[in-house]
């Protein structure tokens, strides 16, 4: 059984039809690049999986685990194993990091049937991974993201993402804000993540990511529908060329593996 | 007479039906207000000759005022005309029906307590369940005394110290709150029923924190709670009052009277957490709780703190406040005002800079919710020969849902150029967005909104004694159940 199964998945945002038609089969241990040009609808998709309310699935399906996504709210998406890396984090003053963290995976592992994790036991796991992402213990005790940098925030993504431990990681343009020495951190982070059980989505415009966090599969994305896949190469291609290339290349677009 | 007034007169009544009060005299005590009512009252009590001319004069005043229709109209809220003359201003002790075993309690109330984790043994102690021999209140409240006899702190109820300690009493009382302040003062200092007196002698640091909880005879809230602490030089002391447990009482008008006095270098803390009953989802039947507490920092470099969340009564309206006498004197009021379903709230503060380099600081965090009105209504004064006075005011508003409202009135009048204000106001709503990144971490709804209303209010929680804070956290997440759909 594949962990993510997306057939003719047709999303609206108010009038408009963004997504028109994605197919996409994800199968654990592999990571996906989704590429595309700004407003092809990369951050939609990544927000529908996330079952963000304001996205209007008219047409399609989703399975997760062969179970029916699209009836999931966020935050059972979240237990079942799903965790989207934002784009722009939030930041909500006055919640301690560690606080919310533990409350996070405290309420997953409650989901899982498994014992809850008290602050004794929390602690060393969090240090842990600060210490994996490179980030300061200080900010065990700081509210989340408040004042933290666009680089931090992304940062904070990952290693949120690193005590989670999701099955599918939805990473929306991780990359964007970033040096290169936080990207070569935050890609550290991901690679170390990388495992059998876990798939990865690496939804991204540029190819530079793309160096440090070698996807299996590449797809691009053009004005909503998958208009060619392969493998990393096409990534460097398209880098070469732009998506302009896609349109006027005459091969057909191929399935959801190369 | 309005729905609400009919109930309060039908339960006034029903008191007499009960007859567990088999004193005659009882009997014959009418409803309604008068000065034979008051020295009733007095009597009753075994009141000395002071006591009983200190009522007499409020109830003239109060009286007077009624008669003028001076009923203070101003505040921010709307209720039914109160009829004065259909409460009964006296009643003896009740005894609280006891029952056999928590089974017997109404399952929603038993369902509050478990959500807001009180301990077993105080759900019984609440509930008026039989005391077992396993848990034992007598003893404990009998340690607790006489720990504080080795200190010397009187903590008493109002009653006991007008007969034991008189002298302080009659030097203190009326001193920050005369009966002539407002309205609802003046009926208090008239038939108040009981309360709490605390007095600190010199240099004590009270060893423990004073909960009215512990206090003898504390079984029932009247509605006219008067209570007074004094802190003598260099004295400190941090009273908790009220509870997170949900509480109701047929008597809807609450107008209780605190009054706090700091002498030099002395520091009184005074926090409170409040869950009256708010009425039922329609707003219908709660307690309007309409207090006047004011603390004076009569010595120098002293310090009064408020601290208060509240989130229950049909309507707060509540202004405690500081008047900062002493030179280098500090006020402090922290404040959190929950209003959900039909609630109002008018609340909010007043510092009054007399003495020289006073400070004073207010942080005021209201959350409206369901159709509440919440207002804060804030007053800093700066007097003539307040020199180097210093005020910080950051008053937040938080509205969640589109039914609700949140309103600030802040008044500022300032008499001497060397003060610094500085006001800071911000009002929000829950952002989707904020809602939607804690639930893409697995948390429910309701735990994320409680979450972020935690962050909001988090200022003021970390004013509050350790228990209280985890308790008034609690009791944040239960009020708000079922605002956001």
């Amino acid at each position: 059984m594949s962990l993510l199964e997306i057939r003719n998945l047709h999303v609206t945002v108010g009038e408009n039809e963004i997504l028109k038609g994605i197919d996409l089969t994800v199968n654990a241990g592999e990571v996906h690049s989704i590429m595309g040009p700004n407003g092809s609808g990369k951050s939609t998709l990544a927000q529908v999986l996330a079952r963000r309310d304001a996205y209007h699935v008219t047409e399609g399906s989703i399975l997760f685990e062969g179970k029916d996504l699209l009836e999931m709210k966020p935050e059972e998406a979240a237990c079942e194993g799903l965790f989207l890396a934002f784009q722009y984090p939030v930041e909500i003053p006055g919640i301690g990091n560690t606080y919310f963290l533990r409350s996070a995976l405290n309420a997953q592992r409650k989901h899982r049937g498994q014992d809850e994790m008290d602050a004794m036991d929390f602690l060393p796991l969090f240090r842990e991974k600060l210490k994996l992402l490179e980030m300061d213990d200080k900010l065990m005790n700081r509210s989340l993201n408040e004042g933290f940098s666009g680089g931090e925030k992304k940062r904070n993504e990952i290693l949120q993402m690193a005590v989670l431990e999701p099955k599918l990681a939805i990473l929306d343009e991780t990359d964007s804000g970033l040096d290169i020495d936080a990207l070569r951190i935050v890609a550290g982070g991901v690679n170390s993540l990388r495992s059998p059980e876990r798939a990865m989505l690496v939804v991204t415009h540029y190819q530079r990511l793309l160096n440090y966090i070698v996807p299996d599969f590449v797809h691009v994305l053009v004005d909503g529908r998958i208009v060619r896949s392969g493998g990393k190469e096409l990534a460097l291609e398209l880098e070469e060329k732009g998506y302009g290339w896609t349109e006027h290349d005459t091969r057909q677009p191929v399935g959801a593996r190369a | 007479m309005s729905t609400d007034m009919n109930v309060v007169h039908d339960l006034a009544s029903k008191e007499y039906e009960w007859g567990f009060v088999t004193d005659i005299e009882e009997d014959r005590i009418p409803k309604g207000l008068s000065e034979d009512v008051i020295r009733v009252i007095s009597a009753k009590k075994k009141e000395p000759e002071f006591m009983l001319e200190w009522r007499l004069n409020a109830y003239r005043y109060w009286a007077s005022q009624e008669k003028a229709d001076a009923e203070p109209k101003w505040a921010n809220v709307t209720f039914p005309p109160i009829n004065y003359q259909g409460i009964t201003y006296y009643s003896a002790p009740k005894q609280k029906k006891t029952l056999t075993s928590l089974d017997e309690l109404d399952p929603e109330i038993l369902r509050t307590y478990e959500k807001l984790g009180i301990p077993l043994a105080e759900q019984k102690l609440l509930a008026n369940v039989a005391v077992d021999a396993v848990f034992d209140s007598v003893s404990v409240a009998t340690t607790f005394k006489a720990k504080l006899a080795e200190a010397g702190v009187i903590f008493c109820s109002f009653s006991e110290a007008v007969l034991k300690h008189p002298e302080l009493v009659k030097k203190y009382l009326g001193s920050v709150v005369p009966h002539t302040d407002n309205f609802y003062a003046a009926l208090n200092a008239a038939v108040f029923s009981d309360g709490s007196f605390v007095y600190v002698p010199k240099g004590v640091r009270c060893p423990m924190e004073l909960s009215t909880y512990f206090r003898i005879n504390a079984a029932e809230t009247g509605q006219f709670e008067r209570t007074l602490i004094v802190a003598d030089e260099g004295a400190y002391v941090s009273y908790l009052e009220g509870c997170t447990a949900p509480m109701r009482d047929e008597n809807q008008l609450h107008a209780a009277v605190v009054e706090l006095v700091a002498l030099d270098n002395a520091q009184i803390r005074y926090s409170t957490v409040q869950n009256w009953y708010p009425g039922d989802k329609n707003g219908k039947g709660g307690i309007y709780n309409f207090v006047t507490k004011r603390g004076k920092c009569l010595g120098r470099n002293s310090k009064i703190s408020w601290t208060q969340v509240e989130t229950g009564s049909a309507i707060t309206w509540k202004y405690p406040s500081c008047i900062l006498q002493g030179d280098n004197s500090v006020g402090e009021f922290y404040s959190v005002a929950l209003t959900n379903n039909y609630q109002q709230a008018d609340t909010g503060t007043k510092m009054i800079h007399l003495g020289k380099n006073t400070k004073s600081t207010i942080v005021s965090k209201g959350i409206s919710a369901g159709h509440g009105q919440n207002t804060y209504r804030g007053m800093v004064k700066i007097m003539k020969g307040a020199t180097g006075a210093r005020n910080y005011t950051q008053c937040d508003s938080l509205l969640i849902g589109d039914k609700c409202g949140a309103h600030t009135f802040p008044y500022i009048e300032v008499k001497n150029a060397s003060a610094r204000m500085e006001h800071e106001a911000a009002t929000s709503k829950i952002g989707e967005d904020q809602l939607f990144y804690l639930q893409q971490r697995g948390l429910k709804t309701e735990d994320a909104v409680s979450m972020i209303v935690n962050g909001f209010c988090k200022q003021v929680f970390k004013e509050l004694p350790m228990e209280f804070a985890v308790e008034a956290q609690k009791l944040l997440a239960v009020s708000l159940e079922g605002s956001v759909g």
